[in-house]
């Protein structure tokens, strides 16, 4: 299950996504989900998906590979479809026994399903193709001007990264801490859901003090780097437009523009 | 003023109760006193729970002794004004390399410390070719560390620290949980920065092996020190050394055994080439 998250993966190949500046990457994701949001009828959907599916080409992250994030809100799909099918009033389109299924239901059904597919590619096709540290990086940059009203915006992209930095490592440590405990008799599989909420505590209570003791040993390594705080810090690859990405922001504009338009039109 | 002067320095912490009351101090360095030049090869020996770890974050200020001074580089190290100087100078490597990584990439990881202290970009990435060089991880310079072994992991760290170019290394055991392998990569590359950067390097470890390449031991018992002098000096005192509960590297032990026997060998035999020429002669 865990595994199966793409949300926060990144998948290395070369291409031009890959090399945008992170800002355009942020600002576009937050267009396109917004837009998401605005679309009523299905001719704007098809605009959605040309734009996200030439995203997705130009990415050259294999199909496979994007999809594969889908599996793990495949329940909540399933449970929005139902819900909006069978609960959406208006007019008939069969009905047996107490149950009515509404033409306005089927319609809501596919456009919830329809946004929170495209909501769930669209991000994770930013984070598939911005590093981690790129991304904070890019996140703390666009953010910067909330400093004016003291919101600490360095202290958060750096707590960001190192908690990207350490998933794997807690997940592994996870993964030795369940097999200690099943060498040692542990039973995590059978009775109901109380037991095994309960069979989780040996679990949680040593992956926390490990969690903790990592977090302490880092902080001493990070001190004695001469860390302290994002004053006077310097970057060795600081962020700047190129040419490339003039050109991202421009194909955003067009695309805001043909949103509207397809809004105001159809 | 040699580069790292300690005197009559103790370090002591509140020990508590189940309910946080005071249950009494204990002293974890005891009047230690320590006189290290720059571009001298130190180790430090002792078993666990001597203080050596202890008094090693006593060397970049990340604690202040209880009494005494410890002065580094002419400095202070309870000088608030002087202490990103003394951290800058005075490098650490800890034991676990996987809690000391902060990139998601070695370019990255590398790169932490000197953007840290405000250099240009350029010269950052000078720095960081050069310190992976000098590691000889030059090759796995867009890696993700998660990738790397152990050794490698711990080069890497090293290199994260020679990218402030600092005047000294500490090394807190830093092969306690890495293979032979990764041991000899590891030992390797801090000689090698003592004999060709002439860095100060102050090695804390347990492993006697590792101490046979120091200028001088400092073996530690309860806190104190209780044994100093050059590595022949300490390995011909075995039985001083079983009592603090070290063990000495075989070679030393098989000639000191045969010399107690009563073969006619010199002592404080530190490699088996040189017991091989002291037999054979």
């Amino acid at each position: 299950m865990i595994r199966d998250i793409t949300l926060g993966q990144y998948y290395p190949t070369d291409s031009v996504l890959h090399r945008l500046d992170p800002r355009v990457k942020l600002c576009g994701t937050l267009i396109y989900v917004i837009s998401l949001f605005l679309f009523q009828t299905f001719t704007g959907y098809i605009v959605a998906t040309v734009f996200l599916v030439s995203m997705i080409a130009l990415s050259h992250v294999p199909v496979k590979f994007i999809f594969r994030g889908l599996k793990a809100i495949l329940f909540i799909l399933v449970f929005t479809a139902v819900l909006n099918t069978f609960l959406t009033p208006g007019r008939e389109l069969v009905s047996f026994w107490k149950i009515t299924i509404t033409i306005e239901g089927v319609r809501l059904a596919a456009f919830m399903i329809l946004r929170l597919v495209y909501l769930i590619i669209g991000s994770s096709l930013m984070t598939l193709t911005t590093t981690p540290s790129n991304l904070t990086d890019g996140l703390e940059k666009s953010l910067g001007w909330l400093k004016v009203f003291r919101v600490p915006v360095h202290e958060i992209a750096m707590m960001m990264s190192i908690a990207l930095t350490f998933i794997p490592v807690l997940l592994e440590e996870t993964d030795r801490i369940i097999k200690a405990q099943q060498a040692r008799g542990a039973d995590f599989e059978s009775g109901n859901i109380i037991r095994r909420v309960k069979s989780l505590v040996p679990i949680l209570v040593p992956l926390f003090i490990s969690a903790f003791r990592r977090a302490n040993d880092l902080a001493i390594a990070m001190e004695s780097r001469c860390y302290h705080g994002g004053d006077g810090r310097t970057k060795m690859r600081p962020l700047a437009y190129g040419f490339r990405d003039i050109m991202a922001y421009v194909v955003l504009v067009l695309y805001l523009a043909v949103v509207i338009v397809v809004g105001i039109m159809f | 003023m040699n580069f790292l002067e300690a005197k009559k320095v103790i370090f002591e912490y509140v020990r508590r109760g189940k309910d946080g009351e005071v249950d009494g101090f204990k002293r974890a360095i005891d009047e230690v006193d320590l006189d290290i030049s720059q571009g001298d090869f130190i180790a430090i020996l002792g078993p666990n729970g001597s203080g050596k770890s202890t008094l090693a974050k006593h060397f970049n200020s990340l604690l202040h002794p209880t009494e005494g001074t410890i002065y580094v580089d002419g400095c202070d190290t309870t000088d608030a004004d002087k202490i990103w100087d003394i951290r800058k100078s005075v490098g650490m490597v800890f034991q676990n390399p996987e809690n000391q990584m902060i990139g998601t990439i070695v370019e990255e990881d590398v790169a932490f410390a000197p953007e840290n202290i405000g250099i240009d970009p350029e010269e950052i990435k000078q720095r960081v070719r050069e310190s992976l060089v000098m590691v000889e991880m030059q090759d796995h310079r867009k890696s993700s560390p998660s990738k790397l072994s152990g050794g490698q992991k711990q080069r890497v760290a090293i290199a994260g620290v020679l990218a402030m170019h600092p005047k000294c290394i500490v090394l807190d055991e830093p092969t306690a949980m890495l293979d032979p392998e990764g041991r000899r990569e590891v030992i390797r590359a801090v000689r090698a920065l003592n004999d060709v950067e002439n860095i100060t390097i102050i090695l804390i470890t347990h492993n006697m092996e590792e101490a046979v390449y120091a200028d001088r031991i400092y073996v530690m018992k309860d806190g104190r020190i209780a044994m100093s002098g050059t590595p022949r000096e300490i390995f011909s005192r075995v039985e001083e050394l079983e009592e603090c509960r070290l063990t000495v590297p075989q070679v030393t032990k098989l000639a000191y055994e045969l010399r107690k026997g009563g073969l006619d060998i010199p002592s404080g035999i530190l490699t088996r080439e040189e017991l091989c020429r002291a037999i054979c002669r």
